[in-house]
């Protein structure tokens, strides 16, 4: 089972590839065979195209032959490997759905920045992958096509909102995935799921084609089986694009080599416990296996030291304020006039608007709509929107003070383990208050990983987040990478 | 500052142009009424003298060179285009 194709890292199949002893067909169809084996349990994907796929791997070793034939072997890492894509980021000529009735029928017309750059990688796009509903969500249960399930236990949530790329990963239908995170819609299902996720520094990679929630705080990244393969993926999406302003103007390093060459310096990184994550409301057992990764980091010679983070406990407020500010503003455009669903009891124009949201909408995203607006709204926009955008400056600063003593900042990904299935649908607050630790991140701007780090005695899994600063996402993959290499946590596999 | 029974669920729903049956009005207003009771938190902040966030990393003034590039063929564009005819989206009638 450990040595199966679909089970894998980049790193081993890249060297597989290369050295000619696996196909990117056959390793395509490993994953495929793999996917209809177990996606009647999982439901990671919205939809799959299996003749795409396999034409792209086709292509992948006509040009690893062409290369060899010139006697120039490939070294691109990515290529060949098939790499799932959250369905809210634009694939041409596939489904785009967000997982909403609302764009049930949606046909992509182009590639987002992020996927142009996988596929000039050599990366395979495979499949679309669910969550919830236009990415809002904690569970992948507001999808409009059904939950996926946690594949390490079937009755619970992979967390969301990118379920489907963590489910699938962990489950082997993919060799690495991308997702979307706004408030921890990566590094939540990462944990959830025992896989690596990483949400680069706002600003890091294009947004360009992926369907906009927060535009102040979404960010598209990896999924992954190891450290160095999240590298590998963010070194392949990352870097300017003058299709989205907000993309920085600077170079992207190589991660991957300054991850070894950091590993070799020795360098003993400093790193920040806020001692606002540890407090109530954190799983017993969440707490003690993020204790004991923390207790490996001294064993190395990591100078570990307690940071305050004193706004902690305002962040889920100002985030549920300005994330459904800017979502009920983003989601605007979708009025049943251009594209997406019409209804077909509409009257007149302004009718069309009413009833095609209201059909096309799952409750969530109304409920978000509605929020968003209200926040906006004439009379309250002081009191709520623009407080919020204050209280998001006094976070910032909290870890930029931070970050004048340290290198990183480590703290569990998520108070829990993976809840069940239907425990907290019927209570919103709830389910926003389980984002408690990953949201200031999105508010700050800054990179963050969820690592696996454990697992509770039920089997479930634990993730240790680890915070970083703007842009320095090679010293934070060094830092997880550290941690990585002295623990075993892969070789646990969900028995499907 | 606002109470949460400010929302006003008929009101709001008509500036976001979101039709909303009864149940879900009253589910809302509950639901949101917790959101709202427990946003009110912020209020305990001093944000005097604190200037705003609206990007973790602004950056102004970014310009592109005015250079024409092929975009959408009308033919992607409408793909998705619940109604067309003759490279238009079809909408009904908006004047008299």
């Amino acid at each position: 089972m450990s040595q199966e194709l679909f089970t894998l890292s980049i790193g081993e199949l890249s060297a597989r590839l290369q050295a000619g002893s696996v196909s990117a067909v056959e390793l395509m169809q490993a994953v495929i065979d793999r996917t209809k084996e177990v996606e009647p349990r999982v439901h990671a994907f919205n939809s799959y195209d299996e003749a795409d796929a396999l034409a792209q791997a086709r292509a992948s070793d006509e040009r690893r032959a062409r290369a060899k034939g010139l006697g120039d072997a490939v070294k691109r890492p990515l290529e060949g490997i098939p790499v799932g894509i959250k369905d809210v980021i634009s694939v041409a000529g596939q489904p785009l759905t967000a997982s909403s009735r609302m764009l049930a029928n949606f046909v992509s017309p182009y590639d987002a920045t992020a996927v142009v750059r996988l596929r000039e990688a050599g990366a395979i796009c495979w499949g679309r992958l669910n969550l919830d509903e236009f990415a809002m969500g904690s569970s992948t249960e507001n999808s409009a096509f059904g939950p996926t399930s946690n594949p390490w236990d079937l009755e619970r949530v992979p967390g969301g909102s990118s379920g489907g790329s963590a489910a699938a990963l962990a489950a082997g239908e993919a060799i690495a995935t991308l997702g979307s995170d706004t408030g921890g819609s990566i590094r939540q299902p990462a944990a959830l799921c025992s896989v690596v996720g990483l949400k680069p520094t706002y600003g890091r990679v294009s947004r360009y084609g992926l369907i906009a929630f927060a535009s102040s705080l979404d960010q598209i990244g990896p999924f992954a089986r190891t450290v160095s393969d999240a590298a590998e993926i963010l070194k392949a999406i990352s870097g300017h694009d003058r299709r989205d302003s907000t993309s920085v103007k600077l170079e992207v390093p190589d991660y991957g080599l300054g991850i070894e060459q950091l590993s070799r310096s020795g360098r003993r990184w400093r790193l920040g416990i806020p001692k606002e994550y540890f407090g109530e409301g954190l799983d017993p057992e969440v707490g003690a296996a993020v204790e004991a990764a923390i207790a490996e980091y001294r064993k190395m010679g990591c100078e570990v030291r307690e940071v305050s983070l004193p706004h902690t406990k305002y962040a889920v407020g100002a985030y549920y304020i300005i994330a459904t500010a800017e979502c009920s503003s983003n989601l605007a455009r979708f009025d049943g006039i251009r594209y997406g669903h019409r209804s077909k009891d509409a009257t007149d124009a302004l009718d069309i608007y009413f009833k095609s949201r209201a059909e096309g909408f799952g409750q969530e995203v109304k409920r978000r709509i509605i929020l968003g607006t209200y926040v906006l709204s004439s009379g309250y926009y002081d009191a709520y929107y623009l407080r919020a955008q204050k209280v998001r400056t006094l976070i910032r600063r909290d870890f930029l003070e931070a970050y004048k003593e340290v290198d990183a900042i480590v703290t569990p990904t998520s108070p829990t383990p993976a809840f069940r299935k239907g425990e907290k649908a019927a209570n919103p607050l709830a389910m926003y208050l389980n984002d408690i630790y990953t949201i200031g991140v999105n508010l700050a701007g800054l990179p963050g990983m969820s690592l696996p780090c454990g697992f509770t005695r039920a089997g479930l899994p634990i993730g240790l987040q680890v915070i970083g600063q703007p842009f320095k996402e090679t010293e934070l993959l060094a830092i997880a990478s550290a941690y990585e290499a002295r623990t075993d946590w892969r070789s646990r596999q969900p028995r499907l | 500052m606002p109470k949460p029974e400010d929302l006003k669920l008929d009101h709001v729903a008509n500036l976001a142009r979101l039709a909303l049956t009864e149940e879900e009005k009253a589910r809302f207003s509950s639901q949101l009424g917790d959101v709202l009771a427990y946003v009110a938190l912020l209020n305990e902040v001093d944000v005097s003298d604190v200037e705003p966030t609206a990007h973790a990393f602004p950056v102004v003034n970014v310009w592109a060179e005015d250079i024409p590039e092929p975009g959408l063929s009308v033919e992607d564009a409408l793909r998705n285009a619940p109604e067309k005819r003759d490279d238009m989206v079809v909408v009904p009638k908006v004047v008299e």
